[in-house]
């Protein structure tokens, strides 16, 4: 121990400014997750979770199809040879191509037949649908919009909108609070708020989330777009890169939304194993929309309000703009909407984070933290 | 100078400190005594600003303190507070970049001050990873990475091994000779009697001494003497100048009203011959302590 004075003369000038606390917050969050393998994996398998989405969407089609072999005799062969993802095996006679059929070398047979349509279809077990569908007679079909979406698309696309939302602002959602909460828990706080004003350290936090989560989801965009054009896959390269602008905008500020919910519930109580008595009706909010927007993927109305309540915005506006339902006015309204929503609960938590974050014990309530 | 005046505060409708008034002066150790609730933490925060008073201020020098000389003070918070998964140079260099401090000279002083404190080659440790007692260090070091002007520390030496008190100490001490005013909390009598130039005694929220030692030794004692003899000391009831508090056959003990007075009976006591002791008793400050906040 030497006895040397511990202050030299490095006496800092004055107090910080606000902006630039604020950025020393948001770099430490930032800092620590970035340090964090856990952060760090489950960015990488999202990502991945993305790209595997994207290729298996472009290519997965055709695994699922399959050519029929079919055995036939000389008088049948013309009729068959004709049908799409086919393949024709010539026998010589009706005996053969039933015993090709038994042996499962082919999937069905087609003989001459003694009833109306001339022709007798052989299966092992089951009726071979698609081959008879394919030698039956069709009526004509008329398409009027033969380009309106398939329903199992839809699905898929608002799936992966409502799972990238409710995924992303519940990990960094839990990764504010975890972290509003760890610096009640060990009292850090009161030493950070010795030297900072309580609305820098939760605007730091804010921020600091935001960018990494802002991040994330460009990222996930730009996996989607650039593995969509690689792949040449219509549905994303035709339709999907207006909506995931939309949702890259709208979910950004919607973010700062439920993170600024976050962290005032985090601040509510002193304790990590106290967070999920206020957390819980935030985590409604967020698997709310995701929920709403896989039933109502489809239906114009649902989604038009859903586009104009804050929370399932970022969710319903770019299925809205993939659907063509939509105005451009229309979405920018919806951001107007967030946006003013944003900053009535970024200055409402505000207040409750700053209230709460030197009571310890039980539970804040809400009523005594506004009061 | 650190001036507190007139400091109320009230939680809902519990009003914790009546009128606090006392002063923290520079160069000087300044202990902060009281029983648990008593108030201390929360002055403590008013003092930091990290509370609001209801009614009263802060002042240095006669002026409300500002918010850049509230930013140079060093805080020891009473329940320990740094992140328990980040490494302890990381979490200096952060906590001096709050106070205002550039990376750089942050940097150099946290990697200076844990080498100091014996922390040099666990520098890159977190925190969760280090022993109790130097854990500890680690959160003086917090304390002092920005270079503070004055220092509040609540309770600094509670659950220290008595080597660590040591240490503290000497880190204490100096700050406190750079002429920075120190004050910190304790609720162990002996170390504060020990280790304080000055004494604030808060009792159920109100300041009930403040002053040096002497001062408030001065202030809650009349003065005492303590007689010894071989024989019955009953005469000293009939001395002049002189009230006996206790009288157990040989020994007594009396107030005086001046030297003089006390004089005489060790002079009629050496006339009456077996004269064992005779010497001026100081109360203890725990005993005051008692008397004062009760």
């Amino acid at each position: 121990m030497s006895t040397a004075s511990p202050t030299g003369h490095v006496h800092a000038a004055s107090r910080v400014p606000f902006w630039r606390a604020v950025g020393i917050v948001a770099q430490r969050e930032i800092m620590v997750n970035l340090r964090s393998k856990a952060y760090l994996i489950s960015a990488a398998i999202v990502l991945l979770g993305a790209l595997a989405a994207v290729i298996f969407s472009s290519v997965g089609p055709q695994l699922f199809q399959s050519t029929t072999t079919v055995a036939v005799v000389a008088q049948t062969e013309q009729a068959v040879s004709s049908l799409p993802d086919t393949e024709v095996t010539v026998v010589d006679d009706a005996d053969e191509a039933r015993d090709l059929v038994a042996a499962e070398e082919v999937d069905a047979a087609v003989l001459p037949g003694d009833g109306p349509s001339g022709i007798l279809v052989i299966g092992e077990r089951e009726a071979p649908e698609g081959l008879i569908g394919a030698l039956s007679l069709s009526p004509e079909v008329e398409l009027l919009d033969p380009s309106a979406p398939n329903p199992g698309i839809l699905y898929l696309i608002s799936l992966g909108f409502g799972l990238v939302f409710m995924m992303a602002s519940m990990s960094f959602g839990y990764g504010i609070a975890g972290s509003v909460v760890e610096e009640k828990q060990t009292r850090i706080v009161e030493i950070l708020l010795a030297s900072v004003p309580a609305k820098a350290l939760l605007a730091g936090k804010i921020i600091g989330n935001s960018l990494l989560a802002f991040v994330q989801i460009a990222l996930i965009a730009a996996v989607v777009l650039i593995g969509g054009a690689v792949t040449d896959n219509s549905v994303i390269v035709d339709g999907l890169g207006t909506p995931i602008a939309w949702f890259v905008l709208l979910f950004t500020v919607g973010f700062v939304l439920m993170a600024s919910l976050f962290a005032a519930a985090a601040a509510m109580v002193s304790r990590s194993e106290d967070l999920g008595s206020t957390t819980t009706p935030i985590m409604m909010l967020v698997m709310l929309p995701y929920f709403a927007i896989i039933f109502f993927n489809s239906n114009p109305v649902a989604l038009q309000i859903m586009s104009y309540v804050p929370f399932s915005a970022p969710v319903a506006v770019p299925m809205r703009a993939y659907l063509g339902a939509m105005e451009w006015w229309e979405g920018l309204l919806s951001f107007g909407i967030v946006l003013a929503a944003t900053a009535l609960v970024v200055t409402f938590a505000g207040r409750v984070y700053e209230r709460s974050l030197l009571r310890t014990g039980k539970p804040v309530k809400l009523r005594e933290a506004l009061r | 100078m650190i001036q507190l005046r007139g400091i109320d505060r009230t939680f809902g409708t519990t009003q914790v400190l009546h009128d606090v008034s006392f002063d923290i002066h520079p160069g000087r150790m300044t202990g902060f005594v009281g029983a648990n609730g008593a108030g201390k933490t929360t002055t403590m925060r008013i003092l930091l600003g990290v509370l609001e008073p209801s009614a009263g201020t802060v002042e240095v020098d006669g002026a409300p303190m500002s918010a850049d000389y509230r930013a140079r003070i060093g805080y020891m918070p009473e329940e320990r507070g740094l992140y328990p998964k980040m490494p302890i140079d990381d979490q200096l260099v952060y906590l001096a970049r709050l106070h205002g401090l550039d990376a750089k000279l942050a940097r150099r002083r946290a990697l200076d001050l844990l080498e100091r404190l014996g922390l040099g080659d666990r520098h890159h440790d977190t925190l969760e990873s280090l022993s109790l007692g130097n854990q500890q260090r680690a959160q003086i070091a917090a304390a002092l990475v920005h270079d503070p002007a004055a220092l509040v520390l609540d309770e600094p030496f509670s659950g220290l091994d008595p080597m660590a008190v040591e240490v503290t100490l000497e880190v204490l001490r100096d700050v406190a000779r750079t002429g920075a005013p120190v004050l910190f909390s304790s609720h162990q009598l002996d170390v504060v009697e020990r280790l304080c130039d000055e004494l604030v005694i808060i009792g159920d929220g109100r300041v009930r001494a403040a002053g040096t030692r002497e001062d408030i030794r001065a202030a809650h004692t009349s003065p005492e003497w303590r007689l010894v003899t071989t024989g019955d000391a009953g005469w000293v009831r009939d001395a002049v100048g002189v009230e006996v508090v206790d009288l157990a056959g040989g020994e007594v003990r009396f107030t005086a009203t001046d030297e003089a007075a006390a004089d005489r009976v060790l002079s009629q006591a050496v006339e009456r011959g077996g004269v064992r002791a005779f010497s001026p008793v100081t109360r203890p400050l725990t005993e005051i302590f008692q008397e004062v906040v009760r």
